[in-house]
């Protein structure tokens, strides 16, 4: 291989790149698991909370939602700092990521609890399942259905948002491409390389998702 | 912990520079609305058509644009145009091009599913009174679907009003690169950045709401 050839600059960042993709992978599964598990509270407290816990939800949800990203992200990783929280870049970006994944994720289970029939609920309930058992049972394995073609589609944007933490200066996979063309000006061909390896993570997850969209089609409740 | 002193006169002297900044990102989010319905129609019609090359050519553009990160193809199209010899964009430029194509993409997908959803009985009435294939487009099939995709149309707006914060990755003088400039020159943070996040807020709200009220004048007639 020649010296100044697309392959050849790429083997020499190598080990640049695949970091950089390590932190993608690691700030998209970090951001999807807090914002899944928390998701899924408030979206049952969105659905079934006390009224004032439901008001408060609904508030942080419409709030985080008419938010651009990139100012949560900058206003985490400039703002914690003040409190004296001393946390790393990548730990504010996922923070910001998460509080606002979290709010799509809950808005998503609402939907999907809410668009189960009546009957199910009372069906339930007619045979002595408490209100624990009517969501384990019941109304969770139900919604799952519903919200999990939507759900891959939040975790299809949070990959995708995980570049704005290139803003802050964490190293993620963005990032790693545009340090390397800091050193070869290889201008196209490291950013058509970057939109190739997202676009096969994201079309993978699309496509499952659609799967199964098409899978679930059929259920009739 | 919590003692921050605040100290507002920063803002209220840098009003200027903030309402100029919400003024742009909201033209430009209007303009890549504007053009990426354009863009978006043609797309529509592209993969409904019967022709293998454009339904593959339209179907590829939109899955291309939907699953790559905008804030590399903002880069892409400021950092990567100029090597292939277009130099005559701007920074605003260049980002509302991006954003256009990007809103191309979506708009793409909302005017699909109108465009299935009119039921086949309208074109079949508009042909039985004589009408060409384009007047039946133009006075049947585009005008209800517009009212049926009008909800979407406003979630998209709202959407690419707060894309326009990418802009600041490549110094577009929008909302947040002003909010981070202030920041940087005073070093009052939380009034910067909460400034900035109010100004959002407010103007998400306020578009959510006009638009609604135009989607009620304009409620989907079946």
């Amino acid at each position: 291989m020649e010296r100044g050839t697309f392959l050849y600059e790429v083997w020499v960042a190598r080990w640049s790149l695949l970091s950089g993709f390590g932190i993608t992978l690691s700030a998209s599964v970090l951001t999807i698991a807090i914002a899944t598990l928390l998701g899924l509270i408030l979206g049952i407290g969105l659905t079934y909370g006390w009224r004032p816990l439901r008001w408060l939800i609904r508030i942080y949800v419409d709030a985080l939602r008419g938010i651009p990203v990139l100012v949560l992200i900058l206003f985490a990783y400039y703002g914690l700092a003040l409190f004296k929280i001393n946390v790393p870049p990548f730990w504010a970006g996922v923070i910001a990521l998460a509080a606002f994944s979290i709010a799509h994720i809950a808005e998503t289970i609402r939907g999907g609890i809410e668009s189960l029939p009546q009957g199910q609920t009372e069906a339930a309930k007619a045979i002595g399942l408490q209100f624990h058992q009517r969501l384990a049972y019941v109304i969770i394995p139900l919604a799952t259905r519903r919200v999990l073609p939507p759900w891959m589609n939040t975790c299809a944007e949070i990959v995708k948002n995980t570049t704005l933490l290139s803003i802050i200066g964490v190293v993620e996979f963005l990032l790693s491409n545009q340090q390397a063309i800091a050193r070869n000006y290889l201008v196209l061909q490291f950013y058509l390389f970057a939109a190739v390896v997202y676009l096969l993570i994201n079309f993978t997850i699309s496509q499952l998702g659609a799967k199964l969209e098409r899978r679930y089609a059929h259920f009739r409740y | 912990m919590l003692n921050y002193n605040f100290n507002w006169s920063v803002i209220w002297r840098n009003w200027d520079a903030f309402l100029d900044a919400l003024l742009l990102g909201l033209g430009m989010a209007v303009l890549s609305l504007l053009v990426g319905c354009i863009i978006g129609l043609l797309v529509a019609y592209a993969r409904l058509a019967q022709n293998r090359v454009l339904q593959w050519a339209a179907w590829a553009y939109v899955e291309l644009i939907r699953n790559t990160p905008l804030l590399l193809l903002v880069f892409m199209c400021y950092f990567g145009l100029p090597e292939l010899g277009i130099r005559f964009l701007d920074k605003v430029e260049s980002f509302v091009l991006t954003l256009s194509l990007y809103a191309g993409a979506y708009m793409a997908e909302v005017f699909r599913a109108g465009l299935s959803s009119i039921p086949r009985q309208y074109v079949e009435a508009a042909k039985a009174i004589g009408m060409r294939p384009w007047q039946r487009q133009r006075w049947v099939v585009l005008p209800v679907m517009f009212r049926i995709t009008l909800p979407s149309l406003s979630n998209n707006l709202i959407s690419l009003f707060k894309d326009t914060s990418l802009a600041a990755a490549i110094a577009v003088p929008e909302l947040t690169f002003t909010a981070r400039q202030v920041n940087a020159n005073t070093f009052r943070v939380m009034e910067a950045w909460l400034t900035a996040t109010a100004l959002y807020l407010v103007t998400c709200y306020a578009i959510a709401l006009a638009l609604r009220a135009v989607e009620r004048r304009y409620a989907s007639i079946r």
